[in-house]
Formats: structure tokens, sequence, C-alpha cells
């Protein structure tokens, strides 16, 4: 007889498909609740009130497809974890975002051109969830990809103006693609998890989208009068939990009143 | 044009009437309770009172992001974070719509921010306190937006039309987080005693500056420690009310505000730091401890550390975004030049009288 706790350790010795969907959601959940807390930095300290309020807007969409994200791989993995356990109880070797979602937000040309790769990689491979075959999750994607188009229209915007708008923004946008380039191959990557459930059509593979993220950010970037970079290095490491050393600060922040009150509710 | 039987716009005295003329017209319209817009003629002292309130209260909405901003990387939920974004971002669009509202005054917005950044012109002083625990943002959240709700209320019928109008979005929204404040200290006070006793220790210091502070000077004798600064008061808001942007006085809000709170901090099992609070049932209001002006002004004059935060924190996010603002401008022009705008929102028309009902 096959007891249930039985099956557990059967199905993680060789990983479920559900544990597989689990692992990938959690990475996506992590970019998004990564970015956001980024982003929640701009907060009070944009250059102008309208992008106080874009940049909170962003940033409420981003923590809203976390906690979707979040749940759901809660359920599948067998856990049951909420969306506060995975946001506040994990390690920093336990968040699986892309090294791309951490970079810190530098001046406001490094916050476009973080925003800039990471809404059109987020909009190309939310509209390909929207064709997923698991309803709840094509649901997710078509709702997120639609919120994730106004972020794109607005890293597009500010790609433009800042790189058509007087020579030290060109200079200053250029440098903040050349900062955050190497940080966006990583976006693409594809492992034994992404392989398997690629081949079961449960969920896209990010890698077949590259070729459209290049044309369409080289579009945005070209139309801007800029260059887009071709980095020598490039970084990766997030997917696996390597992070940068300043991600330690991040999560430390971001957890720090959950875990001063053990217990709490909220 | 036809004789009105009711003093409406559009009827008034051709510009360029003697002031005398001009001025009964607009007694009259006050008088019938209809608004004033942007195009009416306005006393001076009319739109130099507004000009400062509304310039004022924008002034605050984009200074009270700050306390609780410094929270939004900290709130322990997920749907706490969600709750307090929505509500920072909510007050940055309260800022735009009351700098909007005041430009239709003839003032600019960028000229009323450097006002604010070189300390010609204020933001609420609730705000020169520190938040320093997350209880902080629900004890602003339900005591400070809860006394603008009160303050404010009237405020959807204040005489100037745009005023009026942005209060109205204003309100809506503020009415709101003063629920998702009491809801978050209500979590609170049912958590652990060290989550209660945090909700407790934030109450303590929101709940002087949200009486005294968001309702400004006692205006009656009854309310105020001075009798001198009662009648200063006094005589401003006589001249506000007479004008219709003000519909009661700031110590009759102040008693509203007391009110509602009472019950509410029984139910939440919170004790409000004023030992003199009882119900009185002789003037069916609770009596409270008169706020001591004087010294509380003088505690919280400009030249005190969380004053200085708070203005160097918005200077520099300023100073920091120049370029940022530049370079939209100049591409704006870049395009102006190069063609008709295109594209929707490109040419946003300004709000016009039509759109006052």
């Amino acid at each position: 007889m096959t007891t249930t706790s039985e099956t557990r350790t059967d199905t993680s010795a060789v990983p479920s498909a559900d544990a597989d969907l689990a692992t990938y959601l959690l990475r996506l959940g992590d970019d998004a609740l990564v970015l956001g807390q980024r982003l929640c930095g701009w907060i009070t300290r944009a250059p102008l009130i309208e992008e106080d309020l874009a940049l909170s807007n962003i940033a409420l969409d981003l923590v809203g497809h976390a906690r979707t994200l979040f749940t759901l791989a809660g359920r599948l993995d067998g856990t049951g974890r909420t969306e506060d356990d995975f946001a506040f109880t994990r390690r920093e070797r336990e968040f699986t975002n892309a090294l791309l979602t951490e970079l810190p937000n530098g001046d406001f040309a490094v916050t476009v051109a973080r925003q800039l790769a990471h809404t059109h990689y987020a909009s190309l491979l939310y509209e390909a969830l929207a064709g997923c075959p698991d309803p709840e999750l094509a649901a997710f994607g078509a709702r997120a990809a639609k919120e994730v188009a106004f972020h794109r229209l607005h890293a597009d915007r500010w790609v433009r103006q800042l790189g058509l708008g007087t020579p030290e923004s060109a200079r200053r946008m250029q440098r903040g693609l050349e900062r955050v380039w190497p940080y966006t191959a990583e976006l693409f990557d594809e492992d034994d998890v992404v392989r398997r459930l690629a081949a079961t059509g449960t969920v896209p593979s990010p890698a077949p989208l590259r070729p459209e993220w290049e044309r369409r950010v080289t579009e945005v970037v070209t139309g801007a009068g800029l260059t887009v970079p071709t980095p020598s290095w490039q970084a990766r490491g997030g997917r696996s939990g390597l992070h940068t050393e300043e991600f330690t600060d991040l999560v430390g922040e971001l957890q720090s009143v959950h875990r001063q009150f053990p217990g709490g509710t909220w | 044009m036809t004789a009105p039987t009711a003093v409406t716009h559009g009827t008034g005295p051709a510009p360029g009437a003697a002031e005398d003329e001009l001025l009964a017209h607009f007694d009259a319209l006050i008088a019938e309770g209809e608004t004033i817009e942007p195009r009416d003629w306005m006393p001076d002292g009319y739109r130099r009172m507004l000009t400062r309130q509304i310039a004022q209260h924008a002034h605050s909405e984009i200074i009270g992001m700050q306390p609780e901003g410094a929270w939004l990387t900290r709130a322990p939920s997920l749907h706490r974070k969600s709750v307090l974004i929505a509500k920072v971002q909510d007050e940055a669009g309260h800022g735009l719509y009351l700098y909007s509202a005041a430009e239709t005054l003839g003032v600019d917005r960028a000229d009323l921010l450097d006002a604010l950044h070189h300390g010609r012109q204020r933001a609420s002083a609730t705000f020169n306190h520190p938040a320093l625990t997350w209880a902080d943002t629900g004890a602003i959240a339900w005591l400070t937006d809860g006394a603008a709700v009160i303050n404010q209320a009237p405020l959807c019928r204040t005489s100037y039309g745009p005023y009026a109008r942005a209060m109205r979005r204003v309100c809506q929204e503020e009415a709101f987080h003063v629920r998702q404040g009491y809801d978050l200290m209500r979590a609170l006070c049912e958590g652990t005693p060290e989550q209660k006793a945090m909700a407790q220790d934030a109450v303590d210091r929101w709940w002087l500056p949200a009486v005294a502070l968001m309702f400004g000077p006692p205006d009656t004798e009854a309310g105020g420690s001075d009798a001198r600064t009662a009648a200063l008061g006094a005589a401003v808001s006589r001249r506000a009310m007479a004008w219709g942007i003000k519909r009661h006085t700031n110590d009759e809000l102040r008693q509203r505000f007391v009110d509602s709170c009472v019950p509410q901090a029984e139910r939440l099992g919170l004790t409000l730091p004023d030992p003199a609070i009882r119900w009185n049932e002789e003037r069916g209001h609770y009596d409270f401890t008169p706020i001591d002006w004087d010294t509380y002004r003088t505690a919280l004059g400009e030249e005190t550390h969380w004053a200085r935060r708070r203005i160097d924190h918005r200077r520099a996010a300023h100073e920091d975004g120049a370029w940022v603002r530049e370079a939209a401008a100049a591409y704006a022009a870049r395009e102006e030049a190069a063609g008709p705008p295109a594209g929707p929102g490109a040419d946003v028309p300004r709000q016009t009288q039509e759109e006052r009902a």
C-alpha cells in the first residue's frame, strides 16, 4: 500500500510535474516580488509626482502577480505554504528571481533600462502563458499580460524621452542600458525544470521568446537614438539562489517586521 | 441673453463692470449656494485664501506620502503591502488633483513646489512627526486620515468649483483609507501582546498630532486655551465661512473627530492618550483636553529635525530628478517642433466651466 507520505517522498526524488510547475511559478513570483520591492524604493523619490504614481501603480501590479503565483506554487508543491510564507519566511538563498530584478535602482535611467528589459520579457512570457492548458494559469497569464502591456508602454516612452531628450539624459540612458544588459540573458535560460514542463506543453519556455524580445527592445532603443549594448559577459545565478551581495539587504528589509513579531497575524 | 430669475453662472455683469457690481454678483452666487468657477470674477482675498489653502492641502498630500512611504518595503504581509502601495499612490493622485485645482486660480505647480521646497509655503505639521514602527502606518491612516475626512467632507461643498470637485474624489478615497487603517490596527490588537503594544505606542504618538494639527488652531474660546489666539482664529474662520470656503469652525470639526474616535478606540481596546476624555451628558459630546496651541506650535516650527527632514527629502527628490524633467521638456519641445502631436492624451484640454456639473 502506498501512503500519502510515501507518495510525496517518491515525487520529491523524481520531481513530479506539479513540483516542477511550482518551481517555475515561484521563479516568476520572485521576479515580480523583488522587482516590485525595488520599485517601492522610488516612491516619494521620483523625478515627477506623476512618476511616484506610475511606479507605485506598477509595483502594485507586480506584488499582485507575486501573490497569485505564490499561492498557486504553495498549492502545487504539496507544502500548503501561503503567499506570505514564501515572501517572508524563506532565506535569501531560497529566492529564485533572476538577478536583473534585484539590481539596485541606480538613477532613473537605470530603473527605466531594467523596466524595459523586464517588461518586454514579462509581456511575451505572460502572453504565452495565457495559452497554456491549465485554466487558472492561463487566466493569470491573460490578466498579467494586460497589466504588463501598460508597464511596457511606460518603459518605452521613457527610453524615448530620455534618449531623445538632452545630451545628459541620452548619456545616462545609454549608461543605464549598459548597466543592466549583462543581466538580461538569465531571463531566457532553460534548465531541466523548464525543459520538462515545456516538453509536455504545460508552460512556455522562455528561450524561444528571446528573438522577439531582441527585436522589440532593439526597436525601442534604436528609435531613441541609443545603442543596444553587446556585453562581453552575462551574469547568472539568481534562478539557483546565488544572488548579488545587495540582495541580503533587500530580503532583510522585506522581512524585518514580519520576523520581529513571531506568531504575529497581520 | 434673457434676464435670469435666479443668480447663475454666465449671467453676471460684463467684464470690466464696476467692482461693486462684480462683488454684488459674486456675493449673490455665494448666497445662492452656486459654485465660483475659474472664469468668474472673484475678490483678490478670496483668490489668495483659496490658493493658500489648496496649495497647503496639495503639499500635505505629497509630504504625507513620506511617513507611510518609508514602510512600503517593510510591510509584514503582501496584502498589507498592496494596501499601503495603493494608499500612497492615492495620495500622489490627490496631490495632482489639488495642484491642478490650484492652477485654475492662475498659479503654476512648479512655483507652488518651489514655495514648499524653500519654506514660503507649508504642508500640514502633522507629518513633521516620525513614523517609527509598522503600527504608525495604521495609526496615521485611522487617525490622521480620519481627521482629514471629517475636516474635508464639508469641502466637497466648498464654494470654489474646481476645489469642490477635487475634494469629492479625495474624500471618497480617504474614507477608504480610514477603514483600512482601522482594519490594520484591529489586526494588531487581535494579534500577539507585542503587536498590541506596538499599536498602543503608535496611537500614543499620533493622537495629539491628529487632534491638534489636522484641524488648525482653536477658533472658538471653548476650544482654545488662549483667548487672543481663539479670537484671531475666529476672524479667519468667519471670513472663510462668509465666502463659503469653510462650512464649520475648526473646533466644531475637532469635536466631531473626537466623538467619532472614542468609541472606535474602545472597540479596538486601545487607550487614547488623554485622561480628560469623558462623555459629557449635558453637551452630548466627549470632553477632552483643550489644545495648548502656543506650546504645540513652538515645538513644531519649521526649524525642527522632522520638519527639515520632510522638506529635505522632498527637495532631494526634486533636485535629483531635474535632469529627467529637463529631458521630458526637451523631448516635448522637439515633438512639437516636428509636427502635430499624435496619439491619445497628447493634447489634453484644460478643465472647462462646462465640466462643473
